[in-house]
């Protein structure tokens, strides 16, 4: 199954190879994976996307934690989130296909930020799913770049990970 | 107080002096002749010149593992740090403390391939259990203190701290922090109550229980608390490779080793019994064997260990209790005495009787030989020259586990040796480590022609530092397990196990200043030991070369990626 896991970390260098180290080492998946300093910039927040059983997950939590460098690590999944991730998509936008990119575009409440004679540069917010599900409603021939941030989560309501 | 201002390089000194370190371990080079310069004006700890860095962090580890302080080990830049990784990553793999220094090229050279230079925190990262990079003189007294209280609390383990040759050279106050304090690091200790409880609980009603004991016993100093809880319950206990002398192997309860080279009741034991109490244990594929396996019979299990992450890893925990084992195991005997009144000592008889049967089966058998020296029969002799009172520290493989089977260990920390790691060239820089940190005490190192030659060159270190141990090479001409393992999987195909052009090990050590015996006459065997340990060779290093059955292979053996019950026994071939 696929989690969100959220963690803080010492803000030092080499603390997100550590993370990415432990992840290879041990044959752990990472769909994407973020990082940036937080509000105490002496931290920084990790949002990792993985898939694995419930056990792997575990230990996948646990190996997180036994980092000396990690300071609080929280299964995102174990309760209500939201997930958010940004893509940048330019497309083709000739003549033939310029009003339809702008059409599909409003439906997923993407903006267009840049524009040329021929692309749309698109900016579109959402989760992953909804990222996917845009990509697959173009024409395959019209996507001529995409780039993803990956996940990025937060509990609902009083779920917080703060030191 | 006032305050001193002094070189990076005394602070590095004067840090190791505040933990009172007994002994560094080291070789110097470019990056770190600062330190050495400050070495040289300092007398508080003795510095150990070995021959080779890896035979420093083997010297330093075993030192931790005899003692259980935290062992140093002080190595350059590039290949001083390169060649110290087989031993960081075999101190690792068994959990033990230990603080490496190793040089690093000046700060502005850092990233410009600079002679000497590598990406020492990058190429150690994956086999410590922490390190850190020091670009700052005021932080070198600030780590080297986290570095030992990490690398000494919760899980031990080898703690890394890289030291550019600048930072060395300038000069700053120097004050040592009296405490750590890390937000992302605080080890727990002290196990749950409700999960105290709950395995009370269960061990009361087994009728078919084992305790399982491995490292973390050694390694958290809890002999002794094992030792009361399991007498009290009467219960049947095995041991890891690791655990050996975590229970006294003379006791009645103790059912020998487990696993791929177990003993034939211990493996049993933990396969057919209803619950597994497991003590600072990993459940490692050399233990359990195949998980599914293992997993095919029904048995609750409870899983004491300080580290979260090795419960649960390999095989599903009932009861896990996280917390130090001595701590732990304290309050399981608390526990225990008051449900005094619910324990019933009939409940375990017809197990025990079952036990029995299976020890009765006396499965370590071997048949002697008057022509050719049986390896079992030398280690056995060993432990009777020695009246099983020596620290023993031994290579990898087919002597490795002869020595765990044939040398009962009453004691912790007797018992030398890379378990997780399996590293072959362990064994003599073990000894050194052991010798100097009880010079009076009998410490022999058990070894294989082939593995002896991986670290031999610590000959010469022995030499400089008057350290009288007392190799016992079985010198069998083969890499033994290599051999077996292609004798009974690969149709007896030797492929490279046959070891030619060997030394004569007997002029090698003398030509270092020491003292070397071949023995090729079963009936020398004794008499040699007795002349070894003798006063008359007291203070020097003896090579015992017993040329030894190129044949025998080591049993039980349970095959890689079998059940611990489909053992092949030496009655069966």
């Amino acid at each position: 199954m696929r989690h969100i896991i959220s963690l803080l970390m010492e803000n030092e260098s080499g603390a997100l190879s550590r993370v990415s180290g432990l992840f290879s080492a041990r044959g752990y998946n990472i769909e994407s994976l973020t990082v940036a300093p937080t509000e105490d910039d002496t931290l920084s927040r990790m949002t990792i996307v993985t898939t694995g059983s419930d056990e792997i997950i575990e230990q996948i939590i646990k190996q997180l934690n036994k980092l000396v460098d990690v300071v609080r690590v929280l299964d995102l999944n174990d309760g209500r989130h939201i997930e958010r991730e940004l893509m940048l998509v330019k497309v083709k936008a000739t003549e033939k296909y310029r009003d339809e990119m702008k059409r599909i575009s409003d439906i997923f409440r993407g903006r267009i930020i840049d524009v040329s004679d021929n692309t749309f540069t698109i900016e579109l917010t959402g989760s992953a799913s909804k990222l996917d599900a845009y990509l697959d409603s173009l024409d395959k021939e019209s996507i001529i770049e995409t780039v993803r941030t990956g996940a990025s989560g937060i509990g609902r309501g009083d779920r917080i990970l703060k030191v | 107080m006032k305050s001193e201002i002094i070189t990076g390089a005394e602070i590095v000194i004067r840090s190791l002096q505040e933990e009172n370190v007994e002994f560094v371990f080291g070789y110097p080079g470019g990056a770190v002749l600062n330190i050495y310069d400050a070495i040289f004006n300092q007398k508080k700890f003795k510095h150990v010149l070995v021959r080779h860095e890896q035979a420093a962090v083997h010297a330093a580890d075993a030192y931790s593992r005899a003692t259980g302080r935290v062992g140093v080990a002080l190595v350059t830049s590039g290949p001083g740090a390169t060649n110290a990784v087989t031993g960081i990553a075999t101190a690792h793999m068994d959990s033990i403390p230990m603080v490496i220094i190793s040089g690093q090229v000046p700060t502005h050279a850092i990233g410009q391939d600079a002679f000497q230079e590598c990406d020492t925190v990058g190429i150690t990262r994956p086999c410590v259990k922490h390190n850190f990079l020091v670009k700052d003189i005021n932080k070198i007294a600030s780590t080297i203190k986290k570095a030992f209280y990490i690398a000494s609390t919760g899980r031990p383990g080898p703690v890394l701290v890289d030291i550019p040759k600048d930072i060395t050279a300038e000069s700053a106050e120097f004050s040592y922090p009296k405490e750590v304090s890390m937000r992302s690091y605080s080890p727990v200790t002290k196990g749950h109550q409700g999960q105290i409880n709950k395995a009370i609980d269960l061990l009361l009603k087994a009728k078919r229980p084992v305790v399982y004991s491995g490292g973390g016993v050694v390694l958290g100093d809890a002999a002794q608390s094992l030792f009361k809880l399991v007498t009290e319950l009467n219960f049947p206990i095995t041991s890891t490779l690791m655990g050996l002398g975590g229970f006294p192997a003379s006791n009645k309860q103790f059912l020998g080793m487990l696993g791929m080279h177990g003993t034939y009741q211990a493996n049993m034991a933990m396969q057919e019994c209803d619950v597994l109490l497991a003590v600072g244990a990993r459940f490692d594929d050399r233990v359990i064997g195949n998980p599914d396996n293992f997993l095919s019979k029904p048995r609750k299990i409870i899983h004491i260990d300080i580290d979260p992450s090795s419960i649960s890893k390999r095989v599903q925990i009932d009861v896990p209790i996280v917390g130090d084992v001595k701590s732990v195991l304290d309050d399981l005997s608390g526990a225990l005495k008051s449900q005094q009144n619910n324990y019933d000592a009939k409940l375990i008889k017809p197990w025990l009787d079952q036990i029995q049967d299976w020890v009765s089966k006396d499965c370590l058998a071997f048949k002697d030989d008057t022509k050719v020296i049986k390896p079992q029969k030398v280690i056995q002799t060993l432990h009777k020259v020695t009246q099983g009172d020596a620290f023993i520290t031994s290579d990898v493989g087919q002597h490795q586990m002869w020595a765990a089977q044939f040398y009962p260990f009453d004691k912790p920390r007797r018992w030398i040796n890379s378990g997780g790691l399996g590293t072959m060239g362990v064994g003599l820089p073990y000894a050194m480590g052991c010798q100097l940190a009880f010079p009076d005490a009998q410490v022999a190192c058990i070894t294989g022609e082939a593995s002896i030659q991986m670290c031999i060159q610590e000959l010469s270190t022995c030499k400089q530092f008057h350290l009288p141990i007392k190799i016992v090479n079985l010198n069998n001409r083969y890499m033994g397990m290599v051999r077996q393992w292609q004798e009974f999987f690969y149709g007896n195909r030797y492929a490279e196990s046959y070891m030619d052009a060997l030394p004569d090990f007997v002029k090698l050590a003398e030509s270092y200043g020491h003292v070397g015996f071949k023995i090729e006459n079963p009936r020398d065997i004794e008499s040699v030991l007795k002349e070894a340990f003798s006063p008359k060779l007291k203070e020097r290093l003896v090579f015992l070369d017993f040329i030894t059955d190129q044949t025998e292979n080591v049993f039980p053996m349970v095959p890689n990626g079998k059940g611990l019950s489909e053992m092949i026994l030496a009655e069966d071939l």
